[in-house]
């Protein structure tokens, strides 16, 4: 094994210009590949982390008539014994509630909630650009679009209308902006109990909402809670209704493993023919080798070890050439308040699989000169001279 | 002392579909230590002769013995191993790996045969390095030496394993007069040293009238077999 190594060597070694080329190409391949695969799986995460980041991820509603859950503190203790996945977990009382401006007519969602719990869902104490959270009972928190069509400030009220015919005084505390308008249009937020109040409900609640440490998985997880309930709850995940948007990640993954496929082998292209001609560049040295008794099998070795070295050496420059890249792409390529555009996600398990993808791919492309290596004759060069 | 190398009724015909016979039923055997040459025009099937002594070629009828073993029916792998303990080579070419030093090259056999050199072994290395009065470049590159350097190397290199027979195929076709007989005495000091058989192909007759026995082929077949 050692000699074919130190002959490996020798070879790039003697032609350094040759062996730069090559190694240049498989870090360029690399190198592409590690800054695509970051730059999908970091589009993928923003993606992901803006359409669900802030939304309950496995919402739990009755399935009975009056839509209730009652015990729901029994409950809850169920759902977090189901799995050590499972965050954020909070109960909220929803319902519908009209109120009027001028000649109009606009429809509420109240929603009660235990200020502190779903804060960290929906981060409702960072998004208050306007007042503060509410405390007292009937204080109530509406969104941006919602105040600019009523045209109410801080310390205002607003006549509700509940669907149980209940109206109610609400006294604005401040206001949210959530980025979506039909929120910032419909939301009315409240504390738990006058919500419970208003919809005259007593202990009970309308849904409980959680998030997951591992969203991909919202799916099973919710599967196992559903096993450890009683029937008459209805359990749904972000999956389930985000059908499309999980194709259009499906997709992106698809096209940037294409992308990373194809440079890989144009990369093995470029190496196998590169060695190939090495073989013949070298064919003196392996008719002499094989004249004085070095056996096909170490012949071929020797090529291996050309690509392997060729490999590593490659993937090395790769890694640090995507990795600068990278750090480029969120220097240079950033929004106007000097975020970057998409923020990359750097994964040292894909990066440890590229390396190795990229090593392997030199060893597979080293096959064909090895082949050769072994099958030439030495009495072709002698003869030939 | 006995034969160390015999063929027998060796042919060797190249082509298959025009067919050229090199060579014709050659029966010769040597005896171990001796010093021989091969002499005759080109064309007349020396070097075919030696390749196929040498096991690099095959003959297309007739047998071939190394120390009383059949080679021309062993397998790759045998032939290699045989190469490489039992034969050392002396090219016109000097065929020197110009990616290693001059002593690299001269282990090279060794360290085919074996994994790691000994220490033994890289003192006879620079023994022989001496012997042919090169320790002062031994540590050159192939590539920056002169032609006959080059070849004293390769005697050297030839050296390495103790082979029982040396092959030399005109060793010294393109060196200068003074590098010639500089070879060729040091190929002849060898073989009274060492009792290595050597058989050497030349085209220069003063030179083989100095060895033991000249061998003249002429198309092909053996014209004169000359005992001193």
């Amino acid at each position: 094994m050692r000699l074919p190594f130190k002959i490996a060597v020798r070879f790039l070694k003697s032609n350094k210009g040759q062996t730069i080329l090559i190694a240049l190409g498989i870090a360029v391949g690399v190198s592409v590949q590690i800054f695509i695969g970051s730059l999908i799986q970091g589009l993928q995460k923003d993606l992901v982390d803006t359409t669900i980041g802030n939304s309950s991820q496995i919402t739990i509603k009755s399935d009975t008539e009056d839509g209730y859950i009652t015990n729901y503190k029994e409950k809850l203790k169920e759902i977090e014994a189901s799995d050590d996945r499972i965050k954020n977990l909070s109960v909220v009382v929803d319902g519908p509630a009209l109120t009027q401006g001028g000649n109009k007519n606009y429809s509420l969602l109240i929603r009660g909630f235990n200020i502190e719990d779903s804060n960290k869902i929906y981060e409702i104490t960072d998004r208050i650009y306007e007042g503060e959270k509410p405390r007292d009972k009937y204080d109530a928190l509406i969104g941006k679009d919602l105040k600019e069509e009523l045209g109410v400030k801080i310390g205002d009220t607003i006549d509700i209308v509940t669907n149980s015919g209940k109206s109610k005084e609400m006294m604005i505390t401040g206001f949210f902006d959530l980025k979506v308008a039909s929120i910032n249009e419909s939301w009315m937020i409240t504390t738990l109990d006058t919500s419970q109040d208003l919809f005259a409900i007593q202990d009970k609640i309308t849904s409980i909402e959680m998030q997951v440490s591992d969203v991909f998985e919202s799916d099973t997880i919710a599967d196992k809670i559903e096993k450890n309930l009683e029937s008459n709850l209805e359990i749904t995940n972000w999956k389930a209704q985000n059908e499309e948007l999980l194709s259009g990640l499906n997709g992106q993954s698809v096209s940037s493993l294409m992308i990373q496929v194809f440079v890989m082998i144009a990369v093995v292209l470029g190496i196998a023919s590169v060695l190939a001609i090495t073989v013949i560049q070298k064919s003196k040295q392996l008719g002499i080798l094989k004249a004085m008794g070095i056996k096909d099998r170490t012949a071929s070795l020797i090529f291996l070890f050309e690509g392997l070295l060729l490999g590593i050496i490659g993937a090395i420059l790769g890694v640090a050439l995507g990795l600068l890249l990278s750090f480029l792409f969120t220097k240079f390529a950033v929004n106007p308040d000097g975020t970057p555009v998409v923020s990359l996600y750097i994964d040292y398990t894909f990066i440890a699989i590229s390396t190795l993808i990229a090593i392997s791919s030199a060893i597979v492309a080293a096959l064909i000169p090895a082949r050769r290596s072994s099958k030439l004759n030495p009495i072709e060069v002698i003869r030939n001279g | 002392m006995g034969d160390i190398l015999q063929i027998k009724n060796i042919d060797k015909i190249y082509g298959t579909k025009v067919k050229t016979k090199v060579l014709h039923d050659i029966s010769l055997s040597f005896k171990e230590g001796s010093f021989n040459s091969i002499i005759g025009a080109s064309g007349s099937g020396k070097s075919t002769l030696l390749n196929i002594i040498g096991t690099l070629d095959k003959p297309s009828n007739g047998e071939v013995y190394i120390n009383g073993k059949r080679t021309d029916t062993m397998k790759k792998n045998e032939l290699s191993d045989l190469r490489n303990q039992a034969i050392g080579f002396i090219f016109q070419f000097h065929y020197l790996l110009p990616e290693f030093t001059a002593l690299e090259n001269v282990l090279l056999p060794y360290r085919i045969g074996n994994s790691k050199p000994s220490k033994e072994i890289i003192n006879r290395a620079n023994e022989l390095m001496d012997f042919v009065g090169l320790s002062k470049v031994k540590n050159n590159l192939a590539t920056d030496m002169s032609g006959g350097q080059q070849q004293r190397t390769a005697v050297a290199r030839a050296l390495i394993n103790r082979p029982k027979i040396i092959l030399a195929d005109e060793p010294t076709g393109n060196l200068d007069s003074e590098s010639t007989e500089n070879v060729y005495s040091l190929l002849r000091e060898m073989s009274k040293e060492s009792n290595t058989t050597f058989i050497v192909i030349t085209h220069d007759r003063k030179i083989a009238e100095r060895t033991d026995r000249i061998i003249e082929l002429k198309d092909g077949k053996v014209h004169m077999d000359m005992n001193k």
